[in-house]
């Protein structure tokens, strides 16, 4: 078998989206023709304004089954969720 | 059904973990990519979105034999559009399927030597332009039922795939089932040809959803994994229900004498597709498989110094580009 386009991922700014989401991805022989394909195929009804396509290699992803342990801390901390503070009605809102 | 026939694998794993899995599933806890699964799952997942992926690259060929005949600017923009959104589905779920540790490649291989399938109804050969009508109602139709239910699926991929699917699949639909109010309402002559893809189409779509569940026999375990959510039988009679007065708003006949409404059950009583022919068609013997599958073929063996001419410019451009730093 030859060799295969290496696979990208794309990212997409929606017409009113604050950031990048992933949406899919897609074989390319290169980051442009990704970008141009990545036109084509997820941005064909007007669904964003931005495109950033990332080689599949180049990223690493989180295991699920580290889910415990890698969240577990911020759990542990409610001083970091402040939502217990008792403001005075005087005061009025805050 | 897009995916036909797919047998689900048996599998032979670690018994804790297998149970351990099947909590998730009956929790209705989506399965992803990095997640353990059964060797079992894993295999008949492949096999069924890889099919499923192969009928939306196929199932092209049917309309893209009327591209150039269409009749008006308007509908043969619209069908260009609509093979164009096909080309789209077959490249979410080839990537949803390579998300199981497959290539793209290699699925492609398989098809074309015919270790894989796809569905049978991209066998039938499109004779007017009614039938371009008659595909989108029918057939999208049909693919749209079985979809629907698949964006529940276990494998989080998947699921997503068919929400993006299950979207643009009802333009689909629509856009079919406005080339067949047309044309029923037109000539006589035209009316005439709706009348005849009706009859060839009918028995081809109620094949889509595979054999009664009875003889279904991989439906168990694909089923108790939720990767398939409903029964061939139930699709089939749901689709039938919502199409038969779709065909009498049309002013057309459905070809089944036996077609009638049972009000005991709430649904029509049919007559059942001609599965002799079904399976032949599986194995190869249709009008069209031949034909299908080495159309593939050469866009494949024809297309293999364009695939490495990009692939050899887009390396002498990343070395240059080195160099340059």
């Amino acid at each position: 078998m030859s060799r295969e386009w290496p696979l990208w991922e794309i990212f997409i700014r929606g017409q009113h989206g604050m950031s990048h989401r992933h949406v899919g991805s897609l074989h390319a022989p290169d980051a442009e023709t990704a970008i141009r394909n990545a036109r084509d195929v997820y941005t064909r009804r007007n669904e964003g304004v931005s495109i950033w396509v990332v080689e599949a290699s180049q990223i690493t992803a989180s295991s699920p089954s580290d889910k415990g342990p890698l969240y577990e801390p911020s759990e542990s901390k409610v001083y970091r969720h402040p939502t217990f503070f008792d403001i005075p009605d005087e005061v009025g809102h805050m | 059904m897009y995916a036909q026939m797919v047998k689900s694998e048996a599998t032979n794993d670690d018994p804790e973990l297998l149970e351990a899995f099947q909590a998730r599933i009956d929790a209705g806890e989506r399965i992803e990519p990095k997640d353990w699964m059964p060797q079992g799952y894993r295999k008949t997942l492949i096999r069924q979105i890889g099919q499923h992926a192969h009928s939306e690259i196929v199932g092209q060929l049917p309309e893209g034999n009327w591209i150039t005949r269409a009749p008006t600017l308007e509908r043969k923009a619209i069908l260009l559009a609509k093979v164009q959104d096909e080309a789209g589905h077959g490249l979410y779920l080839y990537c949803a399927a390579e998300t199981l540790g497959v290539s793209r490649d290699e699925m492609t291989e398989m098809l074309l030597d015919g270790r894989m399938k796809y569905s049978s109804i991209f066998n039938y050969p499109t004779l007017t332009w009614a039938d371009i009508g008659a595909v989108g109602w029918l057939v999208d139709g049909a693919a749209i039922m079985n979809q629907v239910p698949l964006q529940r699926t276990s494998f989080g991929p998947y699921s997503r795939a068919m929400i993006r699917i299950c979207k643009e699949e009802s333009f689909h639909q629509r856009q079919g089932y406005d080339i067949m109010m047309k044309m029923a309402q037109g000539t006589e002559a035209q009316k005439r040809m709706a009348q005849d893809a009706l009859n060839r189409f009918w028995y081809p779509s109620l094949m889509m959803f595979g054999p009664s569940d009875a003889e279904s026999v991989h439906s168990a375990q694909s089923m108790k994994w939720k990767i398939k959510i409903d029964s061939n039988d139930g699709l089939r009679q749901k689709f039938v229900d919502q199409t038969v007065p779709q065909a009498k708003y049309l002013g057309l006949t459905i070809p089944d004498e036996n077609l009638s409404w049972n009000e005991e059950k709430g649904g029509y009583d049919f007559s059942e597709p001609d599965w002799t022919e079904f399976f032949n068609v599986l194995k190869g013997n249709g009008p069209c498989n031949v034909e299908r599958m080495d159309a593939r073929n050469k866009a494949w063996d024809d297309g293999a110094w364009v695939r490495e001419g990009l692939l050899a410019h887009a390396e002498k451009k990343k070395a240059a580009k080195v160099a340059a730093e």
